[in-house]
């Protein structure tokens, strides 16, 4: 029987700052950093947001959107690299938020950028073994980049909810089939107790991104005998606008089929929601019977693929909550000052 | 706020859980123990409330309390929700945007936190619907 996904919430938080009010402060360019990242601008979260509170936005949109009990969630995994606590799961409290305690399983993932869609491949497992009726994965972040680090650019706030289900009759999108390629590369790290991401330059190109989604990207369509112009559309992670751009045209997909899921120009890179939040907006435009196909990338490393057809359903449930598209319109633009007020960055002593 | 004082009333926090006496038929939030209408006769039970309601008056904050002081100036309000019950919250939105009447809806968001080794608090605080 197919596993497939019941619904999907996006959040977006209002606040945005632009590239070049960063570049501003540090002295750098930014009609280069816009034209190499090909980033305009990013996300930040209001002074009393977090990552437990976008996954509980997101989640929540997820299931107003189809109109399901929440009793019936048998499992919600958290996927973030900015979990509020250390010890302590993000998922408990996102649980309770919706209303799906207390029969059910919990846990948080961590893999850098792609641990949403790891949550995702676990609730496939958990929902296609029929130990739960619906699986709730989320990838949410407020990520974080260094005062003055490269990664300041584009780190930026989001979540998204994917809730996996198999009743046929409740299906949006069949997931086809998914396939991973993992390595232990340390392309990017955060050790304990440390603030801000350390990570290896350029060496998170070709090692990292690119390998990683490459052969987890050729690996599914080889092993489901499909090919790039077989899909309406494709969605890679999107940690700038240049690297799946680039990914998309090596891998044999077009512009066109990248476009509408390509929001990283707008938003900034949102970490274990990224790739989710291209998928989510395709899913705002798709048609019934349109193939998908999407390729989440974590620094560590690994590359999750994805094959997904979108069914008559879509129809049904799209309207019920906000598009990806709404959520980008109407930001409020901060200076750089606020950003950092924002971000924590004023440390007081 | 301790811990446990907290979570006893956590989840009526995080999702507008109140109460509702089918006898009388009036709603409560914060919930309740017993109606003060009905009293030993009244029957209580557990009530989600739909979370819309409209602001009934407002302050603006500027000397905030401990733990609040670089939120300022920040929006307090006294939110009547649909059903009747009225309760005090934040705010998010810029005093500008404030009116009253204005309908507002909820949003989950941080309400504090005890320290950088405390907790962190979650509950409901409402936006401009």
């Amino acid at each position: 029987m197919s596993v497939g996904i019941v619904s999907y919430g996006a959040y977006i938080p209002r606040y945005r700052i632009k590239v070049e009010d960063i570049a501003r402060v540090w002295g750098d360019d930014a009609d280069i950093l816009i034209a190499g990242l090909m980033v305009n601008e990013k996300s930040v979260p209001d002074l009393d947001e977090d990552t437990a509170t976008i996954a509980v936005e997101a989640a929540r949109s997820a299931i107003v959107r189809c109109g399901i009990d929440p009793q019936r969630i048998g499992a919600v995994y958290t996927g973030s690299e900015s979990h509020p606590y250390a010890v302590k799961p993000t998922s408990t409290i996102v649980a309770e938020a919706i209303g799906a305690t207390p029969v059910m399983t919990a846990a948080d993932f961590e893999f850098a950028c792609k641990a949403g869609t790891a949550a995702i491949q676990a609730c496939m497992g958990l929902v296609g073994s029929d130990m739960v009726d619906l699986g709730l994965a989320i990838g949410a972040d407020v990520s974080q980049g260094a005062p003055g680090d490269a990664l300041e650019y584009t780190a930026a706030a989001g979540g998204v909810a994917y809730l996996i289900g198999k009743k046929k009759s409740e299906l949006a999108a069949i997931i086809e089939d998914t396939y991973s390629f993992t390595t232990d590369i340390p392309d990017f790290w955060r050790r304990e107790g440390m603030p801000y991401p350390e990570h290896g330059g350029r060496f998170t190109g070709e090692p990292g991104y690119f390998k990683h989604v490459t052969s987890a990207a050729n690996g599914l369509m080889e092993k489901i005998g499909t090919k790039p112009s077989d899909y309406d559309y494709a969605v890679f992670h999107q940690p700038n606008g240049k690297f799946p751009t680039r990914v998309a045209k090596m891998l044999g997909f077009s512009k066109e089929q990248i476009k509408p899921g390509l929001v990283v120009p707008r938003l900034g890179n949102t970490y274990s929601a990224s790739c989710m939040m291209g998928i989510a907006a395709t899913l705002d435009q798709a048609k019934p019977g349109d193939r998908i196909f999407a390729t989440a990338f974590g620094s560590g490393a690994g590359g999750d693929a994805f094959s997904i057809t979108v069914t008559d359903r879509i129809e049904e449930i799209r309207n019920g909550a906000p598009t990806v598209e709404d959520l980008l319109k109407d930001p409020i633009y901060m200076d750089y000052a606020m950003y950092a007020k924002h971000k924590g960055k004023i440390k007081l002593a | 706020m301790s811990v446990s004082r907290f979570w006893r009333k956590q989840v009526n926090r995080y999702n507008l859980i109140g109460t509702h006496c089918s006898e009388c038929d009036e709603y409560y939030y914060p919930p309740r123990n017993m109606c003060p209408t009905c009293r030993r006769d009244g029957k209580l039970e557990p009530y989600k409330f739909g979370g819309g309601g409209e602001i009934v008056t407002y302050t603006i904050i500027h000397t905030a309390a401990e733990g609040f002081e670089h939120q300022t100036p920040y929006v307090l309000a006294i939110v009547k929700l649909d059903e009747g019950p009225s309760l005090t919250s934040q705010i998010v939105a810029k005093s500008e945007e404030m009116s009253i009447g204005m309908r507002v809806k909820p949003v989950f968001r941080k309400l504090g936190e005890g320290s950088d080794r405390g907790m962190i608090y979650y509950g409901t605080k409402f936006i401009p619907a």
